[in-house]
């Protein structure tokens, strides 16, 4: 039976979670606001970039960016770098609450804590998070955190609002080590779609700034945002890398499920709509993969399919569930 | 043996071919090739995938017959005017569309035209040395001048080539005029993963056909009790299919009874538990026991049985004019979560004079009820409260008359003919339902009785049989294998380039060391692998570096890939 004292824990720390993250976001936004990483800010061209909508002088934007310059340099951006690095504690902090906010989860109901799409949403959520804080400790892209924690501030806000049940056990045909297996890659790969989709969009918008300023026009937002951005190529290979990872991750989960399916739907495969679009972004992001294995083809091409593989899982994540539910449940035997 | 390296073809590292010329010529055979050129092509490939992500979008948007019969028939209510329209356009049968077809097929013969020349290529590539250096290793990515070391060129050559060869790189040593080059080469899993990666979705399509051709399927109610058991004949299943290549002589010889089943609810009516107690025979074999659970089949040789569904089954007694007692077990459909459950049961051999053995054709029996497996606080509802038994309720309209069995219409065996009862052949008896519980007994006009006994259990079972299945479960095994090979191994070569100083007489006796190399860009860790297959080459000690260019001085970290 449901344990009440560890599923409110649950909802408390998912509460906590989301505070630090929004605390975590401030902070990157102060970092993003006030921060400096190019050198030819510091040397006093700080009127012409300007965050927002702003001016890019073609000189000034051709510059490459560089790793953030070790803080104290300027007051302000010594200031700012501190914020930065609070937000990035601050999304450990996060990190460690929604974990908790899952292990607790688990312990009330018994069972792992992925079982519905509340639970599921909240594990995405996590394996996003803990994906960006690997790559935000060890890559010169730490103030890229304003948007992935208020990515992930959207995604629980919605869990919480939308999504919300009540610990509780599992339906029998939910029932099996399949699940584990099955659910927890799924999990995986979504996570780790999601931040490759982050890195895709970055590279997008880096990618059009780099256009624009060499053709000295005008920028506009959000095109604005790629002064702040790393070099398109790090953007691109980091997207690259995630979405290469992702991949057999999610060929797996949904050779899992299929094997799952096998056992508790009687055949391995039968295109419910959750297995439709499983199989659709799968085809798209194997899309991605050929179109960046193409030589001769714009990266950017392939930037837009990995884009569109992303809409896809989000598709399926909460359009199937939410609005094409009923032609297919998961509850009763 | 000559001299000049081959550069274009020692720094190119995919096996793809080479892009092909524009196809020149009229007629039909070159107009044939220029079309498989464009169909094999990466591009083609790219927009066959889109197309497959796109067409199987309606599949998810409209109901499906292999799915979802019964939604199939909503959508027909629904949309008198569009539905066949629709269906024309196979919108209800997406995944078995010519249309659907055609793209994946189309794909897969894109794949294979594409492939076996990759592999042609690849196996090639195995097979021949690796390439001599090219003439400017300093035009190579990857470049080190380690300087000169006091060993003779073939010596130094020798020792290398060892040294990667117990690297598991594959190398050719070559002799030229004052120089010695070793070539190395590794990463062939990356190709072979791609290859394996590409023809395990081949296999795939191969099994689905096979498990479709060669599968059967049959679905069928089963009441609890010994004389209730079925045997796997067609006709013991209340629907079936079997594969264009199967036939009825496929099906395993399993006869199967339903012992008992149990149930385990939360207590808001969530399910949370089922398990039926079965006992089958296979042919001749002794009686044995198995327990089916949702996520355990019960396991044959060929074919597996799945436990589908469940539900009650009221067993209700009329006794009749002449005293004589009837018994009928029918199952009901639950109707919501709490197992409200309707259905029929119908005596059309009621009343039947015993001395003459004579049918009175409007003196049939049929009672359409409902039953609640926990009564809820105001029964006229119809819903149950929990859909364990609790304090059960059976609700009955009793109706006399012609019930209509012998029209030879199929019919639903869960309701009265409505065309009967709306003809006048079918009358309710009395204007009011009875509400019965288990044991009462319900005495209608004429004085016969119909009492509620209780009720049997009954699951609904799948017995299946897909013999593509392990074809596509190894398949699919291979193809993460090469996914993970393809996606992880990076194709790389390094050359050294081994030369007898010239001239500088300090130098004598002495061989030069040059070395570059090459692999594909995403490869961040190469440089570090690089730099310590450098290190290795030389020796520890004699080594004087280059005048213009300074050893390497990365130590080695993280690298990865193999
Ligand atoms: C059935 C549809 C197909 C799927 C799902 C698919 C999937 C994939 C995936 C996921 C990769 C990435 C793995 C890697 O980097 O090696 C890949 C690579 C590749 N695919 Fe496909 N593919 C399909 C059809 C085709 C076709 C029709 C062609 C030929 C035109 C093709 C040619 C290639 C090539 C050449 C690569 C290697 C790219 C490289 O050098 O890295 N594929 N494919």
């Amino acid at each position: 039976m449901p344990d009440p004292v560890m599923a409110d824990l649950s909802d408390q720390l998912l509460t906590v979670a989301v505070l630090c993250y929004a605390i975590a976001m401030l902070g990157h936004a102060v970092e993003y606001a006030f921060g400096t990483r190019r050198p030819t800010r510091r040397t006093g061209t700080r009127s012409l970039v300007t965050v927002g909508a702003g001016v890019s002088n073609p000189a000034v934007g051709a510059d490459v960016s560089e790793p953030a310059a070790p803080s104290g340099r300027a007051d302000l951006a010594g200031k700012a770098d501190l914020a930065g690095r609070a937000a990035l504690w601050l999304t450990v902090l996060g990190a460690l609450a929604q974990a908790g906010c899952l292990v607790t989860r688990g312990l009330a109901a018994e069972r792992v804590p992925w079982g519905n799409m509340y639970e599921f949403t909240i594990a995405t959520g996590l394996v996003g998070v803990v994906a960006w804080l690997v790559l935000g400790f060890r890559r010169p892209v730490r103030h890229l955190g304003l948007f992935v924690t208020l990515a992930v501030v959207l995604l629980l806000g919605f869990a919480a609002v939308r999504l919300y049940s009540r610990a509780g056990p599992l339906v029998p045909a939910l029932n099996s080590y399949w699940l584990k297996i099955h659910v927890t890659a799924a999990v995986l790969a979504t996570g780790i779609f999601m931040v490759g989709f982050v890195a895709a969009v970055l590279y997008l918008i880096r990618d059009r700034h780099d256009d624009a300023v060499a053709a000295g026009r005008w920028l506009r937002f959000p095109v604005t945002l790629g002064v702040q951005l790393p070099e398109a190529a790090t953007l691109e290979r980091m997207a690259f890398r995630l979405h290469a990872l992702a991949f057999p991750i999610w060929t797996f989960a949904i050779m899992a499920g299929a094997i799952w399916a096998e056992e508790a739907w009687t055949r391995y495969w039968g295109w419910d709509p959750k297995e439709t679009w499983a199989f659709i972004s799968w085809v798209v992001y194997a899309a991605y993969l050929h179109a960046r294995a193409t030589a001769g083809w714009r990266r950017s091409t392939a930037a837009w399919i990995a884009v569109a593989g992303w809409v896809t899982m989000l598709i399926n994540l909460f359009v199937v569930n939410l609005v094409i539910e009923g032609l297919h449940s998961y509850s009763g035997v | 043996m000559t001299t000049t390296p081959v550069a274009t073809d020692a720094t190119r590292l995919s096996t793809a071919p080479e892009p092909p010329k524009p196809g020149g010529g009229r007629g039909l055979a070159a107009t044939g090739r220029r079309w498989w050129r464009q169909l094999t092509s990466m591009r083609t490939a790219l927009v066959l995938l889109f197309l497959l992500a796109v067409a199987a979008v309606p599949g998810s948007l409209f109901p499906q017959r292999n799915v979802n019969q019964s939604g199939v028939s909503d959508y027909f209510t629904a949309h008198p005017d569009a539905a066949p329209i629709l269906d024309r356009l196979w919108a209800f049968d997406v995944y078995a569309s010519p249309w659907f077809g055609a793209i994946y097929l189309l794909l897969f013969v894109s794949l294979v035209g594409c492939l076996v020349p990759r592999m042609r290529l690849h196996v090639r590539a195995m097979l021949r040395r690796p390439p001599d250096a090219p003439r400017h290793l300093d035009r190579l990515p990857q470049h080190a001048a380690p300087g000169s070391v006091p060993v003779d060129p073939a010596g130094l050559a020798d020792r290398i080539a060892g040294m990667l060869r117990g690297r598991r790189w594959r190398t050719a040593v070559r002799h030229h005029d004052g120089s010695v080059t070793v070539s190395a080469e590794k990463g062939f899993l990356r190709e072979t993963g791609n290859l394996l990666f590409h023809f395990s979705l081949l296999a795939i399509l191969i099994g689905v056909a096979w498990g479709s051709a060669y599968g059967f399927y049959g679905n069928r109610l089963l009441v609890a009790g010994p004389e209730q058991a079925f045997c796997s004949s067609l006709q013991q299943f209340d629907d079936y299919g079997l594969g264009s290549a199967a036939s009825s002589a496929d099906l395993p010889p399993l006869c199967l009874e339903l012992v008992d089943f149990d149930a385990r609810y939360l207590s808001n009516g969530q399910p949370e538990a089922f398990s039926a107690e079965t006992r089958y025979t296979l042919g001749d074999s002794a009686p044995r026991d198995f327990t089916l659970r949702v996520n355990g089949p019960l396991r044959l040789d060929d074919g597996s049985v799945y436990l589908v569904g469940h539900g009650y089954a009221p067993v209700i007694r009329y006794t009749d004019r002449y005293g004589r007692g009837q018994t009928s077990v029918a199952p009901f459909l639950p109707v919501d979560q709490m197992l409200s459950s309707e259905g029929v049961a119908v005596f059309p051999d009621a009343n039947v004079n015993p001395k003459t053995g004579k049918r009175e054709p409007d003196l049939q029996i049929g009672f359409q009820g409902r039953y609640m497996p926990t009564l809820p606080d105001n029964p006229q509802s119809g819903h149950s409260a929990f859909p364990a038994e609790r304090g059960p309720g059976l609700v009955l309209f009793a109706y006399r008359g012609d019930l209509g069995l012998d029209a030879g219409i199929p019919r639903s065996v869960y309701s009265l003919d409505q065309r009967q009862i709306d003809q006048g052949q079918l009358r309710m008896i009395g204007d009011q339902p009875k509400l019965l519980r288990p044991g009462q007994k319900w005495t209608l006009d004429d004085g016969t009785t119909v009492e509620f006994l209780g009720t049997r259990q009954w699951i609904t079972l799948q017995l299946r049989h897909d013999p593509g299945a392990p074809l596509v479960l190894v398949a699919g095994g291979v193809l993460l294998a090469g996914l993970l090979a393809s996606l992880t191994v990076r194709r790389r070569r390094v050359w050294f380039r081994l030369s007898a100083p010239e001239g500088a007489a300090d130098l004598r006796g002495r061989t030069i060391v040059e070395a570059g190399g090459l692999t594909r860009a995403e490869y961040t860790g190469f440089g570090d692998e690089f730099t310590r297959l450098v290190a290795r080459s030389v020796p520890d000690s004699g080594s004087i570096p280059a005048r213009d260019s300074a050893p390497p001085s990365a130590p080695p970290s993280g690298a990865k890939g193999d």
